[in-house]
């Protein structure tokens, strides 16, 4: 196809006509709010933007709007009564959130989960995440503007939450684990529908590589936009995918010796040199895939036994500190857990994932333009409670 | 430590992990720290192959910071304070119907000690040794006030803030210590110990509650079974 004179004129004239703007076009400064009740924030965050024309001169993230105050809470509190508490932090993967506390309690009471239980709890700490991130993938084309994908998410995930619900009772919060194992064994023929569940799992995720990640609209949205460099990523203590993309070779399954069965199955750690929006999402798929391939080999291998070791019937945690941190669908969530040696917590101090990876936002947003900032908030993807916890 | 296969490391071709740390890495930290900051490393507690706790005094807060993040500890962990003093409301676990209980307002500091009440610590961590370290500081009782690390870790920036809002300790050199959660002109500071939880003391946390004997154990004994559950829906409706 050819361009006549009179277009390729109208195009000289209107390149014109935009350099002359560009020179002669006094920009405003404009405050631009996002939120608290938007529905890219995924809750209430409320970000405040400087603009200059298109471009975000100055941003910041006001979170807050959901502060519940658990690290108060925790305190008077005891330990088997903080699970159903901190299930609440990141509820779309809520059976992570209780494995770190749990394993913080068993450390301080020097003992462990049988094997048994030790494995089904890798099983459902890796079915929350598929939970978790399903939905993110989902979500991902709505920021966009393409609809299609939540549909499929929020389809997919429901097999995953029916297995949740099967194996612990609760879809979102299940309040499962306990100090020296699990609540409850598994249910009959569960560990055949978890095999099912898992190959459709891994259907869905062949579909959302095709419909999203191959969009071109899509990839000319996130490649490129938001690159966060490795150093950036460490000093504002960035976790999870977010630091996986930005090149950073760290995972807490892996890099960690924790009483949970990581090691027995053959999976992989991704990460991405580029650090851009494409990255952080990309490496969220391949993150879904893995989890897929960590269940299915751990559902051949869970040993036979009890799910329970001996605990007394009324816990008290020996007087020391502990840190255990593990990797949550959203990055490092870790508590320090003070005990006294009394039936509840000193002092919980619950370090979650999207505070770290959110305060990020107002050097992450600078010079970006605006629709931009949507999808650098996406990609980041946080969860409110995990934020103000 | 996971065995896994070859194909654990990234398509792109990162470094493999490296070996799990034993305490040699640990010690080596230890040593390192005390050539920076000398006879400002107070205390350490090291538990081989597991953790490593360091304090330090208050004025070397930040010298201790710089001295780790050049040894290698990039990654910011996070930022917190406790407040060592036993609550004075109780903790909610015993019988309300009980006669309270003495509170021993004794402050015990915890690992690696402390002569104040209040105590900042963070964690910071070297991603390619994979290992940790917990740094803890007093705070000073009429001065609660520690250098900023925000200029070191951009990250201790949000966790500062909400340690201040949280605690009332002062960061020097903080670029913006607004209150995160509260509103602005909120009063107190809610994680100190001495700030009251309100709602527990209008009604008390039924903690008991979980440590009673099950209700099978003495009332099947004593009261018909069939009255029991139906007087309890009653209760619960009404």
């Amino acid at each position: 196809m050819t361009l006549t004179d009179r277009q390729q004129l109208s195009y000289i004239a209107s390149q014109a006509a935009d350099a002359r703007l560009n020179v002669e076009l006094e920009t405003e400064g404009m405050t631009l709010n996002i939120g608290p009740q938007h529905p890219a924030t995924h809750g209430t965050l409320r970000i405040i933007a400087r603009l200059d024309g298109e471009q975000v001169v100055w941003a910041e993230p006001v979170a807050g709007y959901m502060h519940r105050g658990y690290e108060k809470l925790t305190e008077v509190r005891t330990f088997p009564q903080v699970t159903s508490l901190i299930n609440r932090i990141d509820w779309l993967g809520s059976f992570a959130n209780e494995v770190p506390f749990i394993l913080a309690a068993e450390k301080l009471m020097e003992i462990e989960a049988p094997p048994r239980a030790q494995v089904i709890r890798t099983i459902l700490f890796e079915l929350s995440r598929i939970a978790n991130v399903s939905l993110f993938l989902g979500d991902l084309g709505v920021q966009m503007g393409a609809i299609t994908p939540v549909f499929l998410a929020f389809r997919d995930r429901e097999y995953i939450l029916n297995l949740i619900e099967g194996a612990t009772g609760g879809r979102f919060h299940p309040n499962f684990d306990r100090i020296g194992g699990l609540k409850d064994d598994l249910p009959k023929g569960w560990i055949q529908e978890t095999k099912g569940a898992v190959k459709k799992l891994e259907e869905f995720c062949d579909t959302i590589d095709d419909l999203l990640f191959g969009n071109e609209i899509f990839q000319s949205r996130m490649r490129g936009i938001g690159v966060i460099p490795a150093d950036i990523a460490k000093d504002y203590g960035l976790s999870g995918a977010n630091a996986r993309a930005s090149g950073i070779d760290w995972d807490l399954r892996r890099d960690q010796d924790l009483p949970l069965s990581y090691d027995l199955a053959d999976w992989k750690v991704w990460t991405h040199p580029d650090g851009d929006s494409w990255a952080r999402c990309w490496i969220r798929l391949q993150e879904t895939r893995e989890s897929c391939k960590i269940v299915g080999q751990l559902l051949d291998q869970i040993p036979a036994g009890p799910v329970m070791t001996k605990v007394p019937r009324i816990i008290k945690v020996p007087e020391g500190e502990a840190w255990v941190a593990t990797e949550n669908p959203l990055g490092e969530m870790g508590y320090y857990v003070v005990s006294k040696g009394d039936l509840g917590p000193f002092r919980v101090k619950i370090r979650s994932a999207s505070f770290n990876n959110i305060s990020i936002v107002p050097w992450a947003l600078k010079g970006v333009y605006v629709p931009d900032i949507i999808t650098i908030l996406a990609s980041l993807y946080f969860i409110l409670g995990d934020i103000d916890r | 430590m996971a065995q896994l296969s070859d194909d654990t490391q990234t398509p792109e071709g990162a470094t493999a992990p490296a070996a799990l740390p034993g305490d040699g890495l640990r010690e080596g930290i230890i040593d390192t720290l005390r050539n920076d900051i000398g006879d400002a490393l107070i205390d350490t507690l090291l538990k081989p192959n597991d953790d490593l706790w360091v304090r330090v005094s208050t004025e070397s807060w930040l010298a201790t910071g710089q001295s780790l993040k050049a040894a290698g500890f990039t990654y910011f962990c996070f930022l917190s304070a406790i407040d060592w003093m036993p609550s004075p409301f109780g903790n909610s676990q015993d019988d309300p119907d009980d006669e309270p209980k003495k509170i021993d307002m004794t402050i015990k500091q915890g690992y690696t000690g402390g002569e104040t009440r209040m105590q900042v610590f963070a964690r910071v961590t070297d991603i390619d040794r994979h290992v940790g370290i917990t740094v803890k500081a007093d705070v000073a009782d009429d001065n609660q006030v520690v250098d900023s690390w925000s200029h070191l870790f951009a990250g201790a920036n949000w966790h500062e803030r909400e340690c201040h809002e949280m605690f009332g300790i002062g960061f020097n050199n903080h670029p913006d210590l607004r209150n995160m959660y509260l509103p602005g002109d909120f009063e107190g500071h809610p994680l100190k110990k001495d700030f009251p939880l309100l709602a527990r003391m209008v009604k008390p946390w039924p903690g008991i509650v979980d440590v009673e004997p099950m209700p099978d154990f003495e009332e099947a004994a004593d009261a018909p079974a069939a009255e029991a559950p139906a007087g309890a829906i009653e209760g619960a409706e009404s």
